[in-house]
């Protein structure tokens, strides 16, 4: 049961990864037969079973709300590919109006 | 400790604890150990490629200050200058940092994690930092965008993974201790594939602040060394409460060492009914396992047959679960504030093209099939059809823990295989992880102790035990009885031919 091209390019937007032709063509039949395996739980009948999303059971953990010491500005943006004017710098975000 | 103590040529094959005991005796220097273990490197290194970067100048730096502290009468803790080198996601100040990705390389980290801090704060000077499957993702270091690591016992096989440049060195004598993490059986795996003791502690009981990380409700820190003692010792270090990590358990780790020796004279040990039948076991790896059980029972546990039926659906849980919370927590990698940057003509395409060029192969097909069991219409199905299976697994422990102390599975169905067999097939890798992924998913800790090797090949066999949450006294309680009585681990027949 491979995973149809349409579903996979949806996916991988989602995931923003630009696959190439090749890693689009390929990834169809893996997931498919990884999922294929994972059906084995789609027949279990799980009627009134909880869902688990954490092992322990820790709940809002909080802490007072006091100022401690953290990084610098020059600390933070010293690992950013391109930072300008104390901040991180990035390509356009929006489209360019008319 | 018997003849031979200083010698330089074997200071490499001390334990942790012997070497903090030769410090101790005033026996040997820290800069002693740490030149036996550059030169140990220097000659094994070249074979396993279980380094991504070796931190030798801090290392003798560090060991100078180590015996300094020492000769003051100030060391740090009956540790200090007995050296280690970390799995290469924990996060270390002013040391690369690159999780095995090529999206990370040249990341310089402005902090230490807590782990590696305690380490520090414990006075352990530091080798470097070690190879694994990018981001924690493998069972082999095949999927390190640096290259693989090989196995001591037999080059021309894996070390096992994801924490396999820790399973390899240590086993090779490099570094008497390491730290890895494990998400599905990343220490657990490349301890049994290389001869060796490896933990998975309890879910919070140590903190994941400056892991680097992969799916955040399953991974766990956890020792890969040579003794059962050494290990025991190693979660004492970094072990315990951290306000840093929310998810860490708000208590102090009791002491592990006090009463390891106890025995397990009336113990319960369930043997899993449902995992004697399984398929895909290699004979020897069967057969040695079972001796390790009548081991046991000649030692005074009672073997008693329990059943999880649960966990032949692990597998297929823990590889929705895992991607699913990979592709979330993979998602900071976006070109911005650290790491690889790709050209695009604007932030989504530079995101995404940086994304393709910086992650290798399984590392998105995980993130895919994550995207894909998260998005909308699928949801459902699969990630929520796991997290009830999780359900399912935890309920099936607590009703077997009612009747027995620990569960002893094998840690791996085979023993180490060979470059390339696995790698084809992305579900025949994952199949691995039979025996170890369902304690992930319920929280519990477990160890993998060597219990000989497969007649088959002559490869390491490793016996998992698993123990209730927090339970981790009786786990190397009956860990260190199998150990001493085995007598494996230490003698020559325990050590690898490289």
């Amino acid at each position: 049961m491979d995973i149809d091209r349409a579903t996979v390019d949806h996916v991988a937007r989602l995931a923003r990864l630009e696959l190439s032709e090749d890693e689009r063509a390929r990834m169809g039949t893996e997931l498919g037969h990884i999922l294929e395996h994972a059906a084995k739980i789609q027949a279990l009948d799980l009627d009134g079973i909880e869902p688990t999303s954490h092992a322990i059971p820790i709940r809002n953990v909080m802490r007072a709300d006091e100022v401690t010491p953290s990084l610098s500005q020059d600390e933070a943006l010293a690992c950013a590919p391109e930072s300008e004017q104390g901040r991180f710098r990035v390509p356009r975000i929006l489209e360019e109006e008319a | 400790m018997s003849e031979a103590t200083g010698s330089a040529s074997e200071l490499h094959w001390r334990s942790a604890t012997e070497l903090a005991d030769m410090l101790e005796a005033g026996e040997v220097s820290s800069v002693e150990i740490a030149e036996a273990l550059i030169a140990r490197v220097d000659a094994v290194d070249g074979d396993l490629h279980a380094f991504l970067r070796r931190t030798d100048e801090r290392l003798l730096g560090d060991a100078r200050a180590s015996d300094e502290r020492r000769a003051a009468g100030d060391a740090r803790s009956p540790f200090d200058g007995v050296p280690t080198a970390h799995k290469d996601l924990f996060v270390t100040k002013g040391v690369p940092t690159t999780s095995g990705s090529r999206i990370l390389e040249g990341w310089v980290p402005p902090y230490d994690g807590t782990l590696v801090a305690r380490c520090a704060a414990a006075g352990l000077p530091l080798q470097g930092k070690l190879n694994m499957d990018e981001f924690a993702m493998g069972s082999s270091t095949e999927n390190s965008g640096y290259g693989p690591s090989r196995n001591p016992w037999n080059t021309a096989t894996v070390p096992g993974g994801s924490s396999g440049g820790s399973s390899a060195l240590v086993a090779a004598g490099g570094t008497p201790w390491s730290w890895g993490t494990d998400t599905g059986g990343s220490v657990r795996q490349p301890a049994s594939l290389c001869g060796l003791v490896g933990v998975k502690p309890t879910y919070g009981l140590v903190s994941r602040y400056g892991v680097v990380a992969f799916a955040s409700s399953l991974d766990q820190p956890g020792p890969l060394t040579r003794t059962v003692e050494d290990a025991a010792a190693f979660l004492q270090i970094a072990g315990g409460h951290d306000p840093m990590d929310s998810t860490s358990i708000p208590r102090d780790v009791p002491n592990y060492l006090e009463g390891i020796n106890g025995g397990v004279d009336g113990m319960r040990i369930g043997i899993v009914r449902e995992f004697e039948s399984a398929e895909g076991t290699q004979p020897g790896v069967r057969a040695r396992v079972s001796e390790a059980y009548q081991r046991l029972e000649k030692l005074g546990a009672d073997l008693i047959e329990v059943s999880l039926p649960s966990f032949e659906f692990g597998i297929s849980a823990y590889y929705l679960v895992a991607p699913a919370e990979c592709s979330s927590n993979l998602a900071r990698y976006d070109a911005v504030r650290y790491g690889l940057r790709a050209e695009g003509v604007d932030v989504a395409s530079m995101t995404s093209r940086t994304r393709d060029a910086g992650f290798g192969a399984e590392v998105k097909r995980r993130i895919m099939l994550g995207t894909y069991a998260l998005s909308a219409g699928y949801y459902d199905a699969y990630y929520g059809k796991a997290q009830r299976v999780r359900t399912l697994t935890i309920n099936d422990l607590k009703r077997v823990y009612a009747d027995v102390d620990l569960i002893a599975t094998p840690t791996s169905p085979s023993t180490a295989f060979e470059f390339g067999a696995k790698t084809a097939d992305p579900l025949a890798m994952y199949l691995n992880d039979v025996f170890t992924v369902p304690v992930n998913l319920a929280g519990n800790a477990a160890i993998s102790v060597p219990c000989g090797t497969s007649p088959d090949d002559g490869l390491p066999v490793g016996l998992q035990l698993i123990a209730k949450a927090l339970d981790e006294t009786t786990m190397f309680r009956a860990a260190y009885a199998f150990e001493q009585d085995f007598g494996w681990a230490g003698s020559p027949e325990g050590r690898p031919p490289l």
